[in-house]
């Protein structure tokens, strides 16, 4: 009846998972009576859990990214404290079952659902805003893609409390993944996770990228779009090409496990090193897709705080298509040490080195655009500065493992660790949270706290370095990853140091949650407030609106006349208005993707635990849902021209105000 | 949205245009079978050739029965199809090129 699902599943006997499950609960029995106690089920039901509007979506995904990034930094910290203990006679606190499934769960929670989660959150947030769009292509995939993400999360989360997590790494590599050497829920935990918020990922690739092709506002040509819509359009190119090629190899594993066959396992004809060349064929574009939009933050805001038009526009253009180009043909780096001969290693460590041309390229243009500007020093400005140093230290690093020579000694050794959390902890993540900063007046009309950003920059800044340079001499001196316990005297101090990164990490994350604390405690301040929603004298078109926009973005679908219109007719003192209002074609909220995601987070847990009677009816109504959806022909509205008028007004009256108070 | 609609006019080929296609499909056919069939070729030229008559075929029904081509409307039809096609040979030729390599210097066949 319930499959492999008994009560010998619940880790009873672990007391760090009793604890946190306590916590959780706690805190989610908080959640939920302060919603009942407040009477906003009917708020959050009808305008946020329902909502096709994709500013709301784009505040949901990245509360998601938020939640699962303490979920992720424990984890991390987790590991930390363990080799900081676990030296010579000490175990440390964590058994290696314990400690396996840690490391897993944390690379998986941090690349599928705090980053790819935070990315989509900004290109919902600001593509169609930046384009003159009313709202994306596809509103309601738009929406099931969000509860396709969080369905994945919720999976990924309940195997802490029920059953266990993969313990084979974030890429669960067979054979160590097959049900031979796994013969427990974790990697099919791992691989329902990862394949439904794979769904949600590439049906926001689909809607993205027409939404960018077909709605731009009239005159904005290719090269009129601002560099963050065209960092957001190839992020969505390769996510089209790459997430199915994530399914087919994830589905291979499946198959494998599910039914016996032998795709990868080491015997009957199988072949493992298969897995490895079609994980990173999704994988290595998949550090792209993350880190491209984070340039894209880093033009807009540089341009924007040094108070210049972007150095060298065209090129920032050619050079994100040529990351774009080159990062599918660099995969191999990944597994040099694989077996694959000289001819293969050759070819795809040249090509590795040479997208680091690109990218250069950029480093310098963003250089170039605060040359001679008068630069702003705000805190996304702050998050820039250390981006371009973090960044390209990790970008130098990797070039030293792109020689293939080089990574036969640093394969697998925490320099690794360490030159892709340079990475993406100094580029995607970096740039994310420079981009919350720069965009958060847009979201909800008033900036965030500049004080507690630089505190929280400074934290993260000297804690990444302390944290992270330890583990490249660490890899020098022979050290491996996913180690959980070490004899050698000579890494101890070094993981100490380590330590005590993670823990200015963790001060940064706590001056990050204070600076949410205090900017809305402060919201209504007159210096915080966003009246004319152009708060940071901006060049692209979001500034062009109230903030928090209305729900159809653009009274009047503005004209485009060429790169920064809005910033050029702002300095001409032009009125982009003139043109009538007219009724506003809009998507009605639904509730569809809620159900289907109901559905899919029921399909993918029975799927784990075998449960297959549940399995059948959910699969039946993910597809019943699907069928009513689509037969129900009420599901758009007009906006009146008086709604749009009264709003009109009331958004020139703050202009007025604010001109008032200057 | 109303605005991200186009109408779908494409072209729909003349009688002459389906016909050429498929006189040019049945010799592409033919030719392929003629090719194992007769035992002409050596095994390896055979699958050569029929790898060539193949990627025709597929040439011939997409300009033919598909009406891909280089007119304006069909531009963004016949970017996706280069763009499908080139993912297709860098994911599927790199795989080929890394495994067939792995395979000889591992001897794991």
């Amino acid at each position: 009846m319930l499959g492999k699902l008994s009560f010998s599943a619940i880790p009873l006997d672990v007391p760090i998972l009793v604890g946190t499950f306590l916590g959780v609960a706690v805190i989610g029995l908080a959640v939920l009576g302060a919603v009942t106690y407040y009477g906003k089920w009917g708020y959050l039901w009808r305008e946020w859990l329902t909502t096709v509007d994709h500013k709301r979506l784009a505040v949901m995904y990245v509360i998601l990214a938020i939640v699962m990034l303490f979920r992720g930094f424990a984890d991390a910290i987790m590991m930390r404290t363990q080799l900081a203990l676990a030296y010579k006679g000490n175990p440390g606190y964590l058994p290696p079952h314990h400690y396996d499934q840690i490391f897993s769960a944390h690379g998986t929670i941090m690349i599928f659902f705090m980053a790819m989660a935070f990315m989509t959150g900004l290109l919902n947030l600001v593509v169609p805003l930046q384009i003159g769009a009313r709202d994306v292509a596809f509103p309601f995939l738009n929406s099931l893609s969000f509860y396709m993400t969080l369905v994945g999360a919720l999976l990924i989360n309940i195997s802490l409390f029920i059953g266990e997590f993969a313990q084979c790494g974030w890429l669960v590599y067979p054979p160590l993944s097959e049900m031979q050497f796994s013969p427990g829920v974790g990697v099919d935990y791992y691989i329902w996770a990862v394949q439904i918020s794979g769904v949600g990922t590439l049906l926001t690739g689909v809607n993205f990228f027409t939404t960018i092709v077909k709605m731009r506002a009239p005159g904005m040509g290719w090269m009129q779009m601002p560099v963050f819509t065209w960092t957001a359009f190839c992020t969505t190119v390769l996510i089209m090409v790459s997430f199915p090629v994530l399914t087919v190899t994830l589905a291979l594993l499946s198959l494998d496990r599910y039914l016996g066959m032998h795709f990868f396992t080491n015997d009957a004809g199988g072949n493992v090193m298969l897995y490895l060349s079609m994980i990173w064929t999704w994988g290595h574009p998949e550090v792209y897709i993350l880190v491209i939009p984070a340039f894209g933050v880093f033009s807009e805001v540089t341009a924007t705080f040094s108070q210049k038009p972007l150095f060298g526009y065209k090129t920032m253009v050619y050079a994100t298509c040529s990351i774009m180009v080159l990062s599918f043909v660099v995969w191999v780096h990944h597994f040099f040490t694989m077996g694959a001969g000289a001819n293969v290693n050759t070819f795809f460590g040249i090509m590795t080195m040479i997208i680091a041309v690109p990218t250069g390229v950029k480093i310098y243009n963003w250089l170039f655009t605060m040359y001679k500007g008068r630069v702003e020093f705000t805190a996304p400005m702050y998050w820039t500065i250390g981006f371009m140093i973090t960044f390209s230290i990790g970008g130098m690093t990797g070039v030293m493992m792109a020689m293939p020579a080089a990574d036969w000694i640093l394969h697998n050794s925490l320099f690794l660790i360490a030159h892709f959390h340079n990475v993406i902890i100094g580029g995607v993540y970096f740039g994310y949270i420079a981009g919350m900063g720069f965009w958060f007046p847009k979201a909800f009309g008033f900036k965030l706290n500049e004080a507690w950003g630089k505190r929280a920059f400074w934290c993260w800044f000297i804690g990444f370095y302390l944290a992270f340079v330890p583990l490249y001499i660490l890899g020098l001196e022979g050290m491996t990853r996913r180690m959980n316990h070490y004899d050698n005297p000579d890494w101890y101090p070094w993981m100490l140091v380590a330590e005590a990164g993670a823990i200015v990490i963790a001060c940064g994350i706590a001056c990050q949650l204070t600076q949410l604390y205090v900017s809305i405690r402060d919201r209504n301040l007159p210096e915080n407030l966003d009246l004319t929603g152009d708060p940071w004298n901006g060049r692209t078109l979001e500034w062009a609106i109230s903030s928090p926009p209305p729900a159809y973005n653009f009274a009047v679908i503005p004209d485009i006349h060429g790169l920064d219109t809005f910033h050029t007719e702002k300095q001409l003192g032009l009125k982009a208005h003139g043109k009538p209002l007219a009724p506003i074609h809009m998507p009605k909220n639904t509730s569809a993707g809620v159900f289907i995601g109901l559905f899919a987070f029921l399909f993918g847990f029975a799927s784990i635990w075998y449960i297959w009677w549940l399995a059948a009816i959910s699969l039946i109504g993910i597809v019943a849902t699907m069928i009513l959806r689509s037969a129900n022909r009420d599901v758009d509205y007009y906006v009146p021209v008086s709604e749009i008028e009264h709003n009109e007004e009331v958004y020139s009256r703050r202009i007025a105000a604010a001109q008032a108070a200057e | 949205m109303a605005q991200a609609h186009t109408a779908h006019d494409g072209s729909h080929g003349s009688y002459s245009a389906y016909l050429i296609g498929f006189v040019l499909a049945v010799i592409l056919t033919v030719a392929s079978f003629a090719a194992v069939m007769t035992h002409a070729l050596s095994p390896g030229m055979a699958l050569a050739a029929l790898t060539v008559l193949a990627v025709v075929q597929i040439v011939v029904h997409l300009v033919f029965f598909l009406h891909m081509n280089t007119s304006s409307e069909q531009s963004w039809n016949l970017m996706c199809f280069i763009f499908a096609a080139a993912s297709v040979i860098v994911i599927i030729g790199g795989t080929i090129f890394i495994m067939h390599d792995t395979a000889i210097n591992m001897m794991s066949r």
